[in-house]
């Protein structure tokens, strides 16, 4: 099994995520540069937080015509995953791996905080360690985490259970109050119509190890990890 | 020959930055100003021997694909022969 983590000019959470899987999960990961055409033989590609291209035209908006993501959007229509964290959340709707997109947070502030997320479904491959409708605390950090899509679409995510984290109360009731940048349905991370493609606005790989104050985004790489150990046992 | 492409915001789409604009308008005493939608304006420089058709269907398709995120915006594109 291997991750890798993509870093872009501009990217800052690659050495963090790639901390996380190494060290803390303590699976093999390798960088993997923008300019790369090839994602050699992982089973995992992470697009880190960041601000990459400087955030110019929009979020995501020049990242998604950089040569590694031709490589990536092949290698998740082979069934490949896809964890896009952050900015990496931006740059996947912007390659249209995952549908709409994230504007301005809706009082126009970047927002640096704790929040609380209801984990809405657990059956995708992401998030298999968490408890159905469990409540976690994980940071945030963003100006454009604001979820828009098309009514269309926002029927085909409840109904395809893609709506995988919700802000919500810490007792995880969901409701505007609680939704701290506007987003439609309170929605935090989604999946792809195939499950193997998740963004997530907050940053889990921030919260992962007791000293840095919690871990409730370990998961999220545990979750992959014993995911693909059971795909190879088959294997 | 310049092209002019100016991206704005969908009908139906939150624009809170255009509303802080409006709103700061009304704070000044800018009264007759209803609202404000902000966009983004582009001047994009051609190579003056290509094909006029050829350039406008390349320019409205850079528009599609890259200035606009269909998502969210609408695009308009003007060929300025100098």
């Amino acid at each position: 099994m291997k991750f890798g983590v993509v870093i872009f000019p501009g990217s800052n959470c690659d050495h963090d995520t790639y901390h996380v899987v190494s060290k803390v999960i303590g699976q093999p990961v390798q960088f993997i540069w923008h300019r790369s055409t090839s994602l050699d033989d992982c089973d995992v590609v992470i697009l880190p937080g960041g601000f990459s291209y400087g955030d110019y035209l929009r979020c995501g908006a020049i990242a998604r015509f950089s040569p590694v993501m031709q490589a990536i959007k092949e290698f998740a229509a082979r069934g490949g995953f896809v964890l896009g964290i952050c900015n990496g959340f931006q740059i996947l709707c912007e390659s249209g791996l995952l549908p709409g997109v994230l504007l301005r947070n809706k009082d126009l502030r970047f927002i640096c905080d704790f929040v609380s997320l209801r984990v809405e479904d657990n059956s995708s491959a992401f998030v298999g360690q968490y408890n159905k409708h469990q409540i976690i605390q994980l940071p945030i950090a963003h100006a454009e985490g604001n979820y828009f899509c098309t009514n269309d679409e926002l029927t085909e995510l409840e109904r395809e259970n893609r709506i995988v984290f919700r802000y919500c109360s810490e007792e995880g009731l969901v409701s505007s109050q609680f939704n701290p940048n506007g987003s439609i349905s309170s929605i935090a991370g989604i999946l792809n119509k195939e499950k193997n493609v998740l963004g997530i606005m907050p940053h889990p790989e921030r919260i992962s190890e007791d000293l840095l104050g919690g871990t409730d985004g370990r998961k999220l790489f545990s979750s992959l990890s014993l995911h693909i150990a059971g795909l190879e046992k088959l294997r | 020959m310049k092209a002019k492409v100016y991206v704005t915001l969908k009908k139906g789409v939150l624009d809170p930055q255009g509303k802080a604009i409006h709103h700061a308008a009304e704070t000044i005493g800018y009264n007759s100003i209803n609202g404000v939608r902000q966009g983004k304006y582009f001047e994009i420089d051609i190579n003056t021997t290509a094909d006029l058709a050829h350039v406008q269907n390349e320019v409205e398709r850079f528009a599609k694909e890259v200035l606009s995120n269909p998502v969210i915006e609408d695009y308009r594109v003007e060929l300025d022969q100098l």
